[in-house]
Formats: C-alpha cells, sequence, structure tokens
C-alpha cells in the first residue's frame, strides 16, 4: 500500500510526479524525482534508515529538517549525508550505516 | 558583491530578503533545506475570517517574488560557522565562504524534544516531522498515531494529519519527569490550553475559558477531566493520561498510557496499551540562535519568548555591528509575525545604507508587526508582550552599560 497523498483536499491534486529508480541497501526501489531521500524510503514504507553505530539498535526520521541527525545514510559512497535534506536523484545509491566494532569497550569487557 | 547576506529562508528570511531587495539592496539567501519556506511550509489551517492559510502557497508567493527582485538563493546550503573579519561578516557553509557587510539571521526555531522509554524506535518523529512529510513531502508518516505533549503546535498538526485522512488515537501527555517538566503537568497544560480558547473547538476549552476564572475551578476542571478524554476535531485530548512507554521490536507498535493524578502522578496498575504505527513528539519550539551564539550575542532567558534570545532592539539591531536578526530566533511566534519582523529588519538594514532616508518606513513597519502581533490567530505563549517588554529593558540596560563603560 502506497504511503503518498496523492489527494489531498485543501492541497489539492499532486500532478506531474517523475518518478526515478534508486537502491536502498541493495534494492531497488521507486522515488520521486527532487523529493527527500527519507520522504522517499517512508513512501515504500521503509522506516529504518539506519542502524546505531555503538548499540546496533535501529533508527529512523526523527526532526526530519535536519537538526537531529538521526537520518544519516551513505550516498553514492559518501557518509553521513542526512536523508531528511538530500533530494533523491535517479540510480542514487544508497546504504543503511551499521553497527561499528567498539574495541576498546569490548577488550574491557573481556579482560576487567 | 551583496549588500546583504539572509541566513534562513523561512518567512521573516523571505520577507526580508524581499524588502532589502526592493529597496535597490543585493541580497542572498543561504537555506540548508531544499525548499525556500522554512516551517512556513508545512502550515495549513482554516482562518477565521473563512478560507485556508496554506503554507506551500504562501511560500511559494514569496520565493517567487524574491526571485523576480533579483534575490540570489543558494539552497541546500548549511551554514556551519559565521565570524568578523576586518568589519565583515564571514559566512563559512558546506562548500564556498561568503562575506558581507550586513547579515541577518533568520534561523528560526526547533523543537523540544521528551525522551520516554522506546523514542529511539523507528516510527516516534517529532510532530514537526510528521506534518512536514504530510503537507511538504505528501507522504504519510503512518496510518494511525499517538501524540505526546499537548500544546497548540500538536493540537494544529493533529488537525492537518487529520485533513490528509491519517488517524490520531489520542493526543496524551508525556510522563512527568524532570526533562518533560511542565508539558507533563495536567493543571499547567490545561491553563496553557485555556489561553487558545479561540482556537481549540473543544466543549472544555469552551465552556473552560468561561467558567474556569479562578484558581479553584480550574483545579476541579483538572480533577473531573474525563479519563478516556474530551475530543477535539473528533481526536480525544487526554490530560489526566500519560504515555509512560513506547513499545515495538524494530519499530513502533504502539503506546503505553496511565491514568495521572492531577498533578502528573501516575496511577500504578492503570496501564493500558493503544496500538500504533507512528507517535509523535510535541515538547514545544524554542528559537534556534547558535550562529547568534558563535557570533558573540549576549543572551538573555525569556520564558514568554520560548528560551534564549540574542539581545536585540525593536528595530532587529543586535548589539553587533552589521548583525540583524528577524522571525522565531527572536521568541515563537506565528509566521505572520515573522513575516512582518523580516520586513522590518529588512528595511533597517536598508536605511544604514542609506543614510537614514527610510525612517518612516521603519516606523509604519514597526506598526504593522505591532497589530499583526495583537491580532495574531495563533499564540503560543499568551505573555509574548511581556516578554518583549523584558527584551527592550535588557536592551536599555545594555546601551547604559556602554555608555558607563565609554565615559
Amino acid at each position: 500500500m502506497t504511503m503518498r497523498i496523492i489527494d489531498h483536499p485543501v492541497l489539492g491534486r499532486l500532478n506531474d510526479l517523475n518518478t526515478v529508480l534508486f537502491t536502498f541497501n541493495g534494492e531497488t526501489l521507486t522515488g520521486l524525482l527532487g523529493e527527500s531521500i527519507a520522504a522517499a524510503l517512508l513512501a515504500n514504507g521503509i522506516r529504518t534508515i539506519r542502524y546505531h553505530e555503538e548499540s546496533g539498535t535501529p533508527r529512523g526520521i526523527y526532526c526530519n529538517i535536519g537538526h537531529c541527525f538521526e537520518c544519516r545514510v551513505h550516498v553514492n559512497g559518501q557518509q553521513g549525508v542526512r536523508a531528511c535534506l538530500t533530494p533523491l536523484e535517479e540510480n542514487m545509491n544508497i546504504i543503511s550505516g551499521g553497527k561499528l566494532p567498539t574495541p576498546v569497550r569490548d577488550w574491557r569487557a573481556n579482560n576487567e | 558583491m551583496n549588500n546583504a547576506i539572509v541566513i534562513g529562508a523561512g518567512p521573516a528570511g523571505l520577507s526580508g530578503a524581499i524588502s532589502m531587495a526592493q529597496q535597490g539592496l543585493k541580497v542572498t539567501v543561504i537555506d540548508e533545506y531544499m525548499k525556500a519556506g522554512g516551517r512556513l511550509l508545512g502550515q495549513l489551517y482554516e482562518e477565521p475570517t473563512g478560507g485556508w492559510w496554506n503554507g506551500v502557497k504562501e511560500s511559494a508567493n514569496l520565493y517567487n517574488s524574491a526571485l523576480s527582485l533579483g534575490v540570489d538563493f543558494k539552497l541546500s546550503t548549511p551554514v556551519s560557522n559565521i565570524e568578523k573579519i576586518d568589519g565583515q561578516w564571514v559566512v563559512y557553509t558546506n562548500e564556498h565562504t561568503y562575506t558581507t557587510p550586513n547579515l541577518l539571521l533568520a534561523t528560526g526555531a526547533a523543537e523540544l524534544p521528551i525522551p520516554i522509554p522506546g523514542w529511539t524506535l523507528p516510527g516516534v518523529m517529532s510532530v514537526g516531522a510528521a506534518q512536514v512529510m504530510t503537507n511538504v513531502h505528501r507522504v504519510k508518516p503512518g496510518n494511525k498515531g499517538v501524540i505526546v505533549g499537548v500544546n497548540v503546535l500538536s493540537s494544529a498538526i493533529a488537525m492537518e494529519l487529520k485533513i490528509a485522512n491519517i488517524e490520531v488515537a489520542c493526543i496524551a501527555l508525556p510522563r512527568l519527569t524532570k526533562v518533560s517538566e511542565e508539558t507533563g503537568n495536567p493543571l499547567t497544560v490545561m491553563n496553557s490550553l485555556l489561553n487558545v480558547a479561540h482556537m481549540a473547538p473543544s466543549q472544555l476549552v469552551k465552556m473552560g475559558s468561561k467558567l474556569m476564572k479562578n484558581d479553584f475551578l480550574k483545579k476541579m476542571g483538572i480533577t473531573f477531566y474525563p479519563k478516556k478524554g474530551m475530543k477535539m476535531w473528533d481526536i480525544p485530548i487526554m490530560l489526566r493520561k500519560a504515555v509512560i512507554e513506547i513499545y515495538g521490536n524494530n519499530s513502533v507498535d504502539g503506546v503505553i498510557l496511565a491514568d495521572i493524578s492531577p498533578s502528573g502522578e501516575i496511577i500504578p496498575g492503570t496501564e493500558t496499551k493503544i496500538s500504533a504505527d507512528f507517535v509523535c513528539i510535541a515538547g514545544g519550539l524554542y528559537p534556534l540562535a547558535e550562529l547568534a551564539a558563535l557570533a558573540g550575542c549576549p543572551f538573555h532567558w525569556i520564558e514568554e519568548l520560548g528560551g534564549y534570545v540574542p539581545l536585540h532592539n525593536e528595530k532587529m539591531e543586535t548589539v553587533l555591528d552589521g548583525l540583524y536578526v528577524a522571525g522565531n530566533i527572536t521568541g515563537i511566534e506565528g509566521a505572520k509575525i515573522a513575516i512582518k519582523q523580516g520586513h522590518l529588519a529588512g528595511l533597517t538594514i536598508a536605511n544604514k545604507n542609506y543614510h537614514g532616508k527610510l525612517e518612516q518606513e521603519i516606523q509604519d513597519a514597526l506598526q504593522q508587526l505591532n497589530s499583526t502581533r495583537e491580532n495574531a490567530f495563533i499564540q503560543f505563549h499568551p505573555d509574548i508582550n511581556i516578554g518583549k517588554q523584558k527584551l527592550q529593558q535588557y536592551w536599555i540596560k545594555h546601551q547604559q552599560d556602554i555608555k558607563l563603560v565609554k565615559n
């Protein structure tokens, strides 16, 4: 089921939708050219945008206007891109960030 | 070369740029968002006079006026720092560095978060995030939501979600903690709702504003407030229930609600679950003023203005030469007021450029701002005028201190 609001009782109907293909974690999806990456993902029913670097727990958008940095993704190889501020382009390759090694903590857990 | 740079393409920044361009100044507007309009973009409500205030349309009108006047826009451009070097403001962005003699900060407001167990689950977002998804991007934040935090902004956005055919299961208070403070106190929240009685077509609020004139009646009102809530636009507003936890495995599945006493304490054994696929946290707004702090502006905490605001006078000048402010960075108010503030700041900058030729225009703009404030439909704080007076007192004191130092 699409999450898009094509017809809105006050704001009217969305016209001239320019769809493009992009990939998210290797899966090919469709979105609208120029909409935010966060909107394109949510329109596809995707809420989990990244996994926390330390705990590995899933994260989605929080503020949606660039303040909170919760929606960081890798875009075409560039890290730390805010999905809520970045316009979608054709063939964008978007990847979630994931859990990173925490060697000092891991070492302590086994040795202290 | 430009005469002025505006940071923030919201209602204040756009109208400031328009006013300066109309006076013949060369202006550049920088904003990190991909569209011009700022928080105005998401706004949608029915005016008391009939007709709709459509933020998308209002933003486009302002943006197009600015473009037609030759204003230069750098959208999708985050500003990371500002500093003054050799009498010029230097603005650092992700790509280029710009310099200008006049800098207008119109950075707006940010939302206060309220931490609740489970709030990092995907599907939990600020209430403004849901507004932007729904009205600007036209994507539903979910099919059924719960809003945590009862205030002017959350009730307005609840209605916007409903217009877009998104179910709002209820609006409830957050659990009372040191962080949630007043947003978790039923009596305080009810008092603040009574102040916006005119925009809340709830029976409680409509009746309440007339009946609940004294503290005793207010206390009775919240004591006997129905546990299942009272409906506003068919959405239950729960002043006697708090969201104590958001649950779900990999995303939101629902919230746990508990009954609370009139002062906000949880009543054990009253926990119930409500299923939902998204949760909005509404902690209210505060002025987004980091850049003014980086520049070295003195700040004052003024409750009525929503937090710390950079010291400025009624013509929107800060104490730093060539640095001006407009919009919600000066205190939390509606977009119509921000537009008037931007206009005033733009004229103040142009007046400096033309060595005082625009004094009359500035007086007119001040008057327009005051009458817009008096007639504001949406008021975020009932004592906004007291807040503005406090600020002017701080300004006068600052001017006196400077004179003392000079003498």
